[in-house]
């Protein structure tokens, strides 16, 4: 091998293993940042496809209609709980901090948390969307058909934006 | 009357879009100069049109005419004038008019402020502008024309403004995001015409340069405010929360930054000549697949416009039609892009491509964070989202190696760099920059290493950049001043300093707000007093005031420092009536080093309120760093290279054609302004 061709074999494995690192760590971070998403009766029951039913201690995300009735503020924190529903049983939410301004009975919420028994979940995060017509579509698609949920016109529905 | 006008003018551009696609094509390719000399005039027709049908839109919402659904949607007869003038842009439609509008804005910059560039490679670029226009206006007219009328039934009065975007960020917010958006088009139509041509030594690249730094800047601009926007107006005091719209305007910048660097090496050495044109291709086509990401409504995000999935399918089809074409455009002339130049392992043109590897790095974490959620659930593997750890973590460890190479970078020479040479000043820059870093952070009362290594990175940036300054000046001629020395520096060169500058300055803002910020989330009750930092900070009270289209309950807030009154603030909690929407507004007290920032939470029993409170060193240095950066790009454009004189004598000069530099002076005064 002449000079030139070392060179360029040395670039190319060095590029390769470059990619080959960056992809690992990216995979390795990726595994602790995702979320899965499940609806009050997937905690209950598992999902759908799989079965898989989240493990106490599991980081996620729940999206439900905030059970009317069922907000409960503390008298001298800000501690609140509230429950969560969709097509099946409830799940209990507890948060710690302010909720959304869009935050209310019958609305369709977003929570990131963990879960700490099998039916109630720690939130460190509670999303409520910026328009009171606003369904996330996760939880629209899961609660096609109940009463409580007025299907969105797509015409009429304008999410938040710029 | 006046909307259907706007209908009319959308159809003529559309038409004359068509003409602009295929006229000046054809002239360049069968070397008609009559055709080619078209390309001007529609051009400037395309610009002349879509003005008209958007101040046909502006018309429809300053006199509320509710027949228009768009208008009954996003206005309301008691909305104040100003935001019904910027309601225009509050909605997907009216948004998609400005857009377009823009659009045709850089195309007839183009073709006014280009004189000294050879009428058949200006024929190609607008041509191909002209086809990308022509996807647009047919997407508008077909899924989403503003002017689709509501009679005979219309409403008596409008559905309101989102009252999110009755703000003043709002009102720059999106012009400049879009002028950034819609600017990278120009850098893409540059390539593909020079790939067209066949023309493909480095002049091209040349060419390009101040427009892509024009729309690099007005897009780092955009993105600035955007960020400001969120901070002061969402009233969670984040600054950038890896939404992936936010994501989707991120990553042209990246491909952007790279582009811009990669064009400087195309221009100055003539290497990097595939690399650049494939960034071209790149930076469009993330601007079109942020476009899609928005639109289409696929996203789960604050920003996503009302979907449908029509408009979803239209973009995604011109994506695969503008990458595909592209690149199979650059895939036949690939062999001609031989880059000439030699370099050693140790020079400018390694540092910049190392710069360059970690911004398309940057990117594809970007991308990959954004995409794979939606990949995810479209495979049926179920809904998923991927959290800001990800996109933070995978940005420190991209960060540390790209900030070495922006230090290192300027300081070397191109083609071959003895480190020998180098070795006292990188010693020296990263002693002053680690010592900067040990002092800032025991200013702190907490160590973090994160901190440390960001400061240190700064300065880094900083102490680099000042020795780059130094070793330009220290061989003068003799009789010259150091200020005689420093005043020869070119202005892109100064924008060079400046940019590196600017990002140096947003830096120690992230840096600073990330590890020591402070954030409270209590209840107070009225004439309760907290304690943040060195602040203490009293509840007076709540009154409630009405304002024209809301009601609100206004805090009053008194903050001390060491018992001294510094200041008084009022954050609202309004409620819009007519969207029947509650809205946060902050009340923040900025000054050069800290933010304080007061958001209303929620009315509690016994007249209790929840409160919001944050501290927020330095979070000011990230938007100045943003302006600072826009500031070198300014600098960079109004450089004498980039003039039309001179791109007019270097024409003269290989076309011997004479061109009277007396007629060319007023379009320089006019280009240096943009």
């Amino acid at each position: 091998m002449n000079r030139r061709r070392k060179q360029r074999l040395f670039a190319v494995s060095a590029a390769f293993v470059l990619l080959a690192a960056a992809i690992g760590v990216m995979l390795y971070s990726l595994n602790d940042s995702i979320d899965v998403f499940y609806t009050p009766s997937e905690i209950h029951n598992g999902k759908e496809a799989t079965g898989n039913k989240p493990i106490v201690g599991q980081r996620l995300r729940i999206g439900g209609l905030v059970v009317p009735g069922s907000i409960n503020r503390a008298n001298d924190s800000l501690n609140v709980s509230f429950d969560l529903v969709d097509t099946g049983p409830k799940v209990k939410v507890e948060y710690n901090g302010i909720l959304p301004d869009l935050f209310r009975e019958g609305q369709g919420i977003i929570a990131t948390g963990e879960l700490k028994t099998p039916t109630l979940i720690v939130a460190h995060e509670v999303l409520a969307k910026h328009d009171e017509e606003y369904m996330p579509p996760e939880l629209a698609e899961q609660l096609k058909g109940m009463n409580q949920f007025k299907p969105a016109n797509a015409k009429d529905t304008k999410a938040g934006q710029y | 009357m006046i909307a259907e006008l706007g209908n009319v003018t959308l159809v003529i551009a559309l038409v004359l879009s068509i003409l602009l696609a295929i006229y000046p094509l054809w002239g360049a390719q069968t070397n008609n100069p009559t055709l080619m000399s078209l390309a001007r005039p529609l051009a400037i027709g395309l610009f002349v049109f879509t003005l008209i049908a958007y101040i046909a839109l502006t018309h429809s919402f300053i006199v509320d005419d509710f027949s228009l659904s768009y208008v009954a949607q996003n206005s309301n007869s008691k909305l104040p004038i100003y935001y019904k003038i910027t309601a225009v842009w509050g909605g997907h439609e009216g948004s998609f008019l400005l857009w377009v509008l823009i659009f045709a804005i850089w195309t007839v910059a183009v073709a006014l402020f280009s004189n000294g560039i050879p009428e058949k490679m200006l024929a190609r670029v607008l041509s191909v502008l002209g086809m990308v226009s022509i996807s647009f206006y047919l997407f508008m007219l077909i899924t989403s024309n503003p002017f689709d009328s509501m009679l005979p039934f219309f409403p008596v009065d409008g559905r309101d403004l989102n009252p999110l975007l009755q703000d003043f960020g709002m009102i720059i917010h999106p012009p400049m995001l879009y002028m950034g958006y819609v600017g990278f088009s120009v850098a893409f139509a540059f390539a593909i015409a020079a790939l067209i041509g066949g023309q493909l030594d480095s002049t091209w690249a040349r060419w390009s340069r101040p427009w892509t730094i024009a729309a690099w800047a007005f897009l780092t601009l955009g993105l600035a405010l955007g960020s400001w926007w969120a901070y002061y107006e969402l009233g969670w005091g984040g600054w950038w929360f890896w939404d992936p719209v936010e994501n989707a305007a991120f990553m042209p910048w990246l491909a952007g930054t790279a582009l811009m660097h990669s064009l400087a090496v195309t221009e100055k050495r003539k290497v990097f000549k595939s690399w650049t044109v494939l960034l071209a291709i790149a930076a469009f086509s993330l601007s079109l697949l942020g476009t899609f990401l928005v639109r289409s409504g696929v996203l789960v995000s604050v920003h996503s416009f009302a979907s449908d999935p029509a408009r979803g399918l239209f973009i995604l089809g011109l994506l695969v039609v503008v990458i595909g074409g592209s690149l199979l455009l650059y895939a036949l002339r690939a062999s001609q892009l031989k880059s000439v130049g030699r370099y050693d392992l140790f020079s400018r043109e390694m540092m910049l491509m190392g710069n360059n590897v970690l911004l398309c790095a940057a990117t594809v974490v970007v991308l990959l964070g954004t995409l794979f959620p939606l990949v995810h659930k479209e495979i049926g593997l179920g809904s998923i989202s991927i959290g800001a750890p990800f996109f933070n973590q995978m940005f420190t460890l991209l960060v540390v190696p790209f900030v070495f190479f922006l230090g290192v970078g300027p300081l070397t020479r191109w083609k071959k760099q003895k480190p020998s040479a180098l070795k006292h000043q990188l010693l020296l820059a990263f002693f002053l920059a680690f010592s900067a870093g040990v002092v800032v952070i025991f200013s702190y009362d907490e160590y973090s290493q994160l901190a440390l290594l960001g400061i240190t990175m700064s300065f880094w940036i900083l102490v680099a950049t000042v020795l780059e300054v130094r070793q330009r000046v220290a061989s003068p001629l003799k009789d010259e001043t150091t200020y005689q020395t420093l005043k020869k520096l070119t202005p892109s060169h100064w924008g060079m300093v400046f940019g590196h500058v600017g990002f140096a300055v947003c830096l120690i803002g992230i840096t600073l707000v990330s590890n020591y910020e402070k954030e409270m989330d209590v209840r107070v009750k009225i004439g309760q007093t907290l304690q943040m930092a060195d602040y203490d900070i009293k509840f007076i009270g709540v009154e409630s005031i009405k304002g024209p289209n809301y009601t609100a309950d206004r805090g009053i807030f008194d903050i001390y420092k060491h018992g001294i009154l510094i200041n008084h603030l009022e954050p609202e909690k309004r409620f819009y009536t007519v969207q029947q929407m509650p809205m946060t507004e902050a009340g923040i007290h900025t000054t050069l080093t800290r933010d304080l920032f007061i958001a209303m939470g929620e009315p509690l029993k016994g007249g209790d309120w929840a409160i919001q409170l944050y501290y927020k060193p330095f979070v000011v240095w990230i938007w100045g760093g943003a302006f600072i950066m826009s500031i070198g790009a300014a600098f960079s454009i109004s450089d004498k290279r980039y003039r039309i004189k001179k791109i007019a004598q270097f024409t003269r000069r290989t076309k011997s054609k004479t061109t009277s530099a007396a007629n060319l002076e007023p379009s320089v005064a006019k280009e240096s302004t943009l």
